[in-house]
């Protein structure tokens, strides 16, 4: 068969499942004995296991085998949790990591080695062998909960002469569709009798959720044989044992804070049933309740989205252009536009949103990272993470998790003291690193805050110098904003030696250049002994934005709202020129003046008193660009310019107007 | 390019025309001819660079070829044509005088590139055509539009 119109299926599940691992891991590792976790770790390894076991990758099976049988014990208390087996538990899911991987790369699992892991687990599993055996003994008795419901209909049922049966089906290991058979022994059973409670639940038998055997409870006049003859009819049915059902005791108990309440009955012992059942009963209970929680959701290729967001966007330059014509008519037509400009945006929108993804998709992967690192160089540091569920352009995403993942590693590595300077410090001996994101407007902002050391500014300026980035005289004249700014200078490193973390050089100034490469910013604010804090400011769409399109000389441009702070005017006579820069004082503070027309090649064709500005924001920094009229602010949707044009200074695109006619977009960043 | 080693194929070239002389694209470039149409200048651009222009919604970019030869500058009129062409994953538009044929050239009506013509650089020409009493330059596209003399 062949398997590799799976694989894209199996890499991106088993890349959900893992994460989803990592996750409980973390928490498990602060909350050894928690149960639940246990069970949701064990419940990813088996569906891992099963998937890969489809697959053909059998390391992957055998691993996920050897965990599950690890999360069993703990599960079972038959061994405690320690720091060293979740360490082991970290390792599984490393390997399995790399397996993955590897599959990825080459379609192949690779030839990493786990046997030593195994032997580990083995050996843990091993040494607690006499408490296994005593614990098997002690569940003999199975007690079944059920709730009210099936209680009072067995009660109901006993009164009219009907018998109250549990039956557990075996299907036979061979069978190939478990769930269509199990379907048979349900529409079997509904001939004469009523089923009242199935564990695991029906709908989970039908996704085949339960490994090879069900359990039922049923009402029904016919007697134990007649039934059981029934169900072995039915081909690939193992075994059938039914037990009849007693009420015996109806032990509500008060003091039991639950919603629900429950009675428990007491199903005489047979040989079949053993202790280690109930376990497996318990833990399908635990499996459904969870599995409820994933969300239904298709796979699209983003190819299809782009195609989709391309036709989206011709419809709103189509609908400019229509608004244009409007004008000069009135009645319906305006009507009719305004409806079609209603349509248009909610489609916009809803297109948007198909693309947006939650930002946990980048954060998920630091919890581990950061355990890992302050395990690595002895630190003691707490990540605090929120608003993961903002969400940003797929685009954005993919791009973001690496200069997130150097930013927090420099906090880790230089930001962050080791503990005993904390505590010398008069610190908390447990470092914070704050990472949380939000939406600002038309913008996600992205900040990570450390209570480190802050940055040391000096240090940074002798270090430019050595590095001959700046002279000796720029460094005396240097504005604390400017020393920062030497971080992200190519071939800068603080780092006194050179790490396996950071300090290779090749550092600050990646994350920026990237960060600008999808219309974002980088903001540093930092105070020595306090604290570091770096602001990511990213746009949130890259397809279609809010532009402020405006006049200079005859041409049109246009400049991207979320870069715009206000508009104003100033008098010609106001222009100071302070060191070859032209500034203004507006609202007490000096604002530097760029003049569009000079920067653009155009000649400046008015000689008015008063001139336009737009003031224009890069993180802190603000400017004021001349400009000769303003015209609107409109949708507009951005093309690239090409490959050809991509070096031209100022421009970071273009877009078409409702004329058919282009305006290019200005990159303000590029102009300060 | 390819075609050129395929003896048995016949050699087909858009033919358009600058001033007075003829030039050639090899087909397999040229993606459509269009009206010349308005052009929106792009600051700070080479100044061979005519400007963008909209075609059917995305954004290509027009040379100036009279600019790219370092002919006169001539007011662009309704013979004036925009040659689309495809080359080294880029798109691009070339605007001419006029074009309104292709031209097929077997092996022997192509000669190797003297350098004849004194005011366009040698390396924009790929070969010389002759037919019909005409000779036609024939381009070497990568050169003309740029991509290796990157400024």
């Amino acid at each position: 068969m062949d398997m590799n119109q799976y694989l894209d299926i199996f890499i991106e599940e088993s890349r959900e499942h893992l994460q989803y691992m990592n996750e409980h891991l973390l928490s498990l590792e602060k909350n050894p004995n928690e149960k639940s976790l246990l069970n949701e770790i064990f419940r990813v390894a088996h569906t891992l296991k099963g998937m890969s076991g489809t697959m053909g990758f059998t390391r992957i099976a055998n691993l996920t085998h050897e965990m599950e049988n690890l999360l069993d014990a703990l599960r079972n208390d038959k061994v405690a949790a320690n720091s060293h087996i979740i360490d082991i538990l970290f390792r599984c899911f490393d390997s399995l990591d790399e397996y993955l991987n590897n599959i990825i790369e080459m379609g192949q699992e690779g030839e990493l080695d786990s046997t030593g892991l195994v032997g580990e687990i083995n050996s843990i599993l091993n040494g607690d062998i006499d408490l296994q055996q005593a614990n098997d003994k002690e569940q003999d008795k199975e007690t079944l909960k059920l709730d009210e419901y099936t209680i009072k209909a067995i009660k109901s049922g006993n009164e009219n002469n009907l018998n109250a049966y549990q039956i557990n089906v075996k299907i036979s290991e061979e069978c190939m569709l478990k769930s269509a058979r199990a379907f048979i022994v349900f529409t079997t059973l509904e001939e004469s009798c009523e089923i009242l409670h199935s564990n695991p639940p029906a709908e989970d038998i039908e996704d085949e959720k339960f490994d090879l055997e069900f359990t039922l409870v049923v009402v029904s006049s016919d007697d134990k044989k007649e039934i059981r003859d029934k169900l072995l009819s039915i081909s690939e049915i193992a075994s059938v044992d039914i037990e009849e059902v007693e009420i015996t005791s109806q032990s509500f108990d008060n003091n039991e804070k639950m919603k629900q309440e429950t009675a428990s009955i007491d199903v005489k012992p047979t040989e079949i049933i053993q202790g280690s059942k109930t376990a497996t009963q318990d833990k399908k209970k635990n499996i459904t309740k969870s599995s409820n929680k994933i969300g239904k959701t298709v796979r699209v290729d983003i190819d299809r989205l782009d195609n989709l967001m391309n036709l989206v966007s011709e419809l709103i330059i189509i609908k400019t252009r229509l608004e244009d014509t409007g004008n000069t008519q009135k009645g319906d037509m305006n009507e009719a536009i305004e409806y079609l400009e209603r349509i248009t945006t909610s489609l916009h929108d809803a297109v948007m949103k198909v693309r947006m993804v939650p930002i946990e998709r980048v954060f998920n992967r630091f919890p581990r990272m950061v355990r890992d690192l302050t395990k690595d160089l002895g630190k003691d540091i707490e990540l605090v993470m929120s608003g993961e569920e903002t969400e940003v352009d797929r685009t954005i995403i993919d791009e973001i998790g690496d200069p997130l993942i150097h930013l927090i590693r420099n906090s880790i590595d230089h930001g962050i003291e080791s503990p005993e300077i904390r505590e010398q410090l008069g610190k908390n001996k447990t470092g914070i690193l704050d990472l949380k994101a939000y939406a600002d407007g038309n913008n996600v902002v992205i900040e990570l805050d450390d209570d480190g050391s802050g940055l040391n500014l000096e240090k940074i300026k002798k270090k430019a110098v050595e590095r001959g980035l700046i002279s000796e005289y720029e460094l005396n004249e240097m504005s604390k904003e400017d020393a920062i700014d030497l971080l992200f200078k190519p071939g800068f490193s603080t780092a006194e030696t050179v790490s396996d973390l950071s300090g290779r050089g090749v550092g600050l100034d990646v994350v920026k250049t990237k960060i600008e490469s999808i219309s974002g910013n980088v903001e540093v604010k930092t105070e020595q002994g306090i604290g570091t804090k770096f602001i990511i400011r990213l746009p949130l769409t890259l397809a279609i934005i809010q532009a402020l399109l405006i006049n200079i000389g005859e041409e049109i441009y246009a400049i991207p709202l979320s870069s715009i702070s206000e508009i104003s005017s100033i008098k010609n006579n106001e222009i100071r020129k302070i060191q070859n820069q032209e500034v203004v004082l507006f609202r007490n503070k000096t604002l530097p003046i760029i003049r569009l027309n000079s920067v653009l090649g155009i000649e400046d064709s008015e000689d008015d008193e008063e001139r336009t500005i737009v003031i224009v924001r890069k993180g802190d920094k603000e400017a004021g660009l001349i400009i000769d009229n303003l015209i609107g602010q409109q949708e507009i949707v951005i093309k690239s310019l090409g490959k050809f044009l991509s070096d031209i200074p100022y421009l970071s695109g273009a877009t078409i107007l409702g004329n058919g006619k282009i305006s290019l977009i200005l990159d303000v960043n590029s102009l300060f | 390019m390819s075609s050129l080693n395929n003896e048995n194929q016949d050699l087909k070239y858009v033919i358009f025309k600058l001033e007075e002389e003829y030039y050639g694209i090899d087909i397999n470039n040229v993606m459509s001819i269009e009206k010349a149409q308005d052009f929106t200048r792009v600051p700070n651009s080479p100044n061979y660079i005519k400007g963008v222009i909209n075609l059917r919604g995305e954004v290509i970019p027009v040379i100036d070829l009279r600019n790219r030869f370092r002919l006169n500058e001539k007011e662009i009129d309704t013979n004036s044509r925009i040659i689309i062409v495809f080359v080294s994953e880029i798109q691009v538009g070339l605007l001419v005088d006029s074009s309104s044929e292709v031209m097929t050239f077997t092996e022997d009506e192509i000669d190797s590139a003297p350098s004849i013509k004194e005011n366009i650089s040698e390396n924009f020409i790929k070969s010389i055509g002759k037919k019909d009493n005409k000779l036609i330059v024939l381009l070497n596209l990568e050169n003309v539009v740029g991509i290796d003399v990157s400024e």
